[in-house]
């Protein structure tokens, strides 16, 4: 199915166009604008590589990646096991992993300290048992990024995994894929899509933490003071580093956006397409009548 | 390899029990309307579908058998399965398509790979091996379909509608692919479909499914001229008559001509349904281009029908009602006139 404009496709209405337009204006064209105007160009290199400003971006870099690692590690499985199995508290458990996409971030810190904190009720343990402190460390941030942002990831990847074609798993399986084969060579290419918009997604987050890191793991130079910290601290002293330090996190976050943005919207035109010719096989059980196959969605004109 | 089974489970509003058995190359048809097990059946002989009671084996193999708490799993099944719906893996090509199972048995990359490509080269498909899925015609790629579920050698060929899907001119491509992956095949096969030409071409054996259960099993031939239920009779209750086409006709083997229009080429099957037999106690002075003499060996009655078995040039079934059968006063034994339009004559590739 090709993308861009058809012939006979219709053109939106014009309302709608400029309530859109308005909207995306106001909310996100005028603040990146504004930010692009009042930035300090002329000291604008020698802000952005302040010993300062490269430590807090190397540490941003390394929390915000772990954290995507980590969320891959564990979503992945925990996106199969809500995708595919049924256990009692289930839902609850969706709930549970969806919580911190609704709690405030400053919120999820304070539980965090409260299970993970040197008196935490397992981070006592933690400290006790292996000598672990995770609050204002940098693993602390990392479980902090981690916390708030492997929802993104779970959230995609479970659905990306209900949608998987499993006519085609069975497929693999008799011809003696075994479990882990057909999800490494069937199941994974067709959630790939989505697990990099996911991911993405997920990444952006982490790299954008702030409230949660700032309760649970502090904001020491070098540890645990992110960029996002730090520009929150030089607001009250440098406004242009602060400024300069903004467009550098705006920088990175659509630079990656857009990448995998274009990677994610590819995928799912390809999911549409399988889809579409999904349909067109007709009922498995019912059979027989199938609608023509490659039969365009809506009729043009 | 010997297939002896005994399927049986629920599901939703089915009740199955099955029973299905053949001997080495045999090839097994099932047949059946919409929603009558047909389907589920071949699931548990791939082990899709686990039974709740009954048995199924293989050479000897028990591949399930709940009682003795039995349980083969479908990747450990020396099977192939070849679905409706192709179910070609989109974003492999054809060639990894069929190398795909040879993978799964620890084929080594390039030589799954060359293999593969062997198998599109046997089915006509040489230059094919690196196009998707989506590039294929629905003929082409139910034929890789086939070729993937033939890699790997299996022992028990499952075949769930391969036809349905297709059109028209596809349906003939892979009817004629069928017939020739299938004819050197040693294995089991098992074939579920809809479609009475493929049904009395192919099988060495019918078993007619309704509702979960068998209602009739038995030859090609037993089948066709002793359906014992209605939907037996209206899907495989056919007079099937082969010969070559030539243009307009089909010259018959049995003997004899039979008027169609086209009729092609090459050995067809001449497909004429009972109902469209009329029958005439002298020469009809009629339209229709076939008419024979023949003589009645036996009348069936079958719901509000008779089915009338005729010999002759030709051998017949008709069916008629049974005001007809007292209007023309048919017995065994009388000799009647049996007509046919030529427009009634349906051609099929052999």
């Amino acid at each position: 199915m090709t993308r861009g404009r058809r012939r006979g496709v219709r053109r939106p209405p014009l309302p709608v166009v400029l309530v859109a337009i308005v909207g995306a204006g106001a909310l996100f064209v005028l603040p990146l604008a504004s930010l692009l105007v009042r930035a300090p160009w002329a000291s604008l290199p020698d802000l952005v590589t302040a010993p300062s400003a490269l430590t807090a971006l190397r540490l941003s870099l390394v929390c915000s990646l772990s954290a995507t690692a980590a969320s891959i590690t564990f979503g992945v499985p925990l996106a199969w096991l809500l995708a595919r199995h049924e256990f009692p508290g289930k839902s609850m458990l969706r709930g549970l992993v969806l919580l911190p996409i609704a709690l405030p971030p400053i919120v999820g810190g304070v539980v965090l300290l409260l299970a993970l904190g040197r008196r935490g009720l397992a981070g006592q343990y933690l400290d006790q048992w292996f000598g672990v402190r995770l609050p204002f460390t940098t693993a602390g941030a990392i479980v902090a990024a981690t916390f708030v942002a492997m929802p993104f990831l779970v959230i995609a990847v479970e659905g990306a995994l209900r949608q998987v074609d499993s006519r085609l798993e069975e497929a693999a399986v008799t011809l003696g894929a075994s479990q882990w084969t057909v999800w490494r060579r069937i199941t994974l290419p067709s959630i790939m899509p989505t697990l990099v918009a996911g991911a993405a997604f997920c990444w952006a987050r982490a790299l954008g933490e702030f409230g949660a890191t700032i309760s649970f793991a502090g904001s020491f130079p070098g540890e645990t003071r992110t960029l996002p910290l730090e520009v929150f601290l030089a607001l009250e002293t440098d406004r242009d580093a602060a400024v300069a330090l903004s467009l550098v996190l705006v920088a990175i976050s659509v630079a990656v956006l857009v990448i995998t943005g274009r990677y994610s919207v590819f995928g799912s035109a390809r999911a549409r397409d399988s889809r579409d010719s999904r349909d067109s096989y007709g009922d498995l059980v019912g059979g027989g009548k199938a609608a023509t196959p490659g039969a365009p969605a809506r009729s043009e004109r | 390899m010997t297939l002896d089974s005994a399927l049986r489970l629920r599901i939703g509003t089915l009740d199955l029990d099955v029973s299905l058995s053949a001997e080495p190359g045999g090839l097994v048809v099932i047949v059946g309307p919409n929603g009558a097990g047909k389907t589920t059946a071949l699931r548990c002989l791939a082990g899709l579908q686990p039974l709740e009671s009954g048995h199924i084996r293989a050479d000897g193999n028990t591949l399930d058998d709940p009682a003795a708490r039995i349980f083969v799993a479908p990747e450990h099944r020396p099977i192939g399965v070849v679905f409706q719906e192709g179910r070609l893996f989109p974003h492999l090509d054809a060639a990894d398509n069929v190398a795909f199972g040879l993978r799964c048995r620890g084929v080594a990359r390039a030589e799954a790979r060359s293999r593969a490509e062997g198998w599109l080269e046997r089915i006509g498909l040489g230059g094919l091996g690196s196009s998707r899925p989506a590039a294929l015609s629905g003929g082409q790629a139910q034929r890789v379909a086939l070729a993937r579920a033939l890699a790997v050698g299996p022992r028990l060929l499952l075949l769930d509608e391969p036809l349905a899907a297709l059109d028209a001119t596809s349906r003939v491509e892979v009817r004629r692919e069928l017939r020739d992956s299938l004819a050197d095949f040693d294995g089991v096969r098992v074939l579920v479909t809809h479609d009475p030409v493929e049904a009395l071409a192919l099988a060495d054996r019918i078993v007619v499914v309704e509702d979960g259960q068998v209602v009739q099993e038995g030859t090609p031939d037993d089948i066709r001229t002793r359906p014992r239920t209605r939907y037996v009779a209206d899907l495989v209750g056919l007079n099937l008559l082969r010969g070559r086409g030539a243009g307009d006709r089909v010259v018959l083997d049995a003997g004899g001509e039979l008027a169609a229009p086209g009729a092609g080429s090459g050995d067809v099957i001449a497909i004429v349904h009972p109902h469209a037999i009329a029958l005439h106690r002298s020469n009809p002075d009629v339209s229709a281009r076939n008419v024979w003499a023949t003589t009645v060996e036996s009348l069936d009655l079958e719901g509000d029908r008779v089915r009338v078995r005729l010999t002759g040039p030709v051998d017949l079934v008709a069916e008629v009602t049974p005001g007809a059968v007292t209007d023309l006063a048919l017995a065994p034994g009388l000799e009647v006139w049996a007509s046919v339009k030529a427009t009634e004559v349906q051609v099929s590739p052999a």
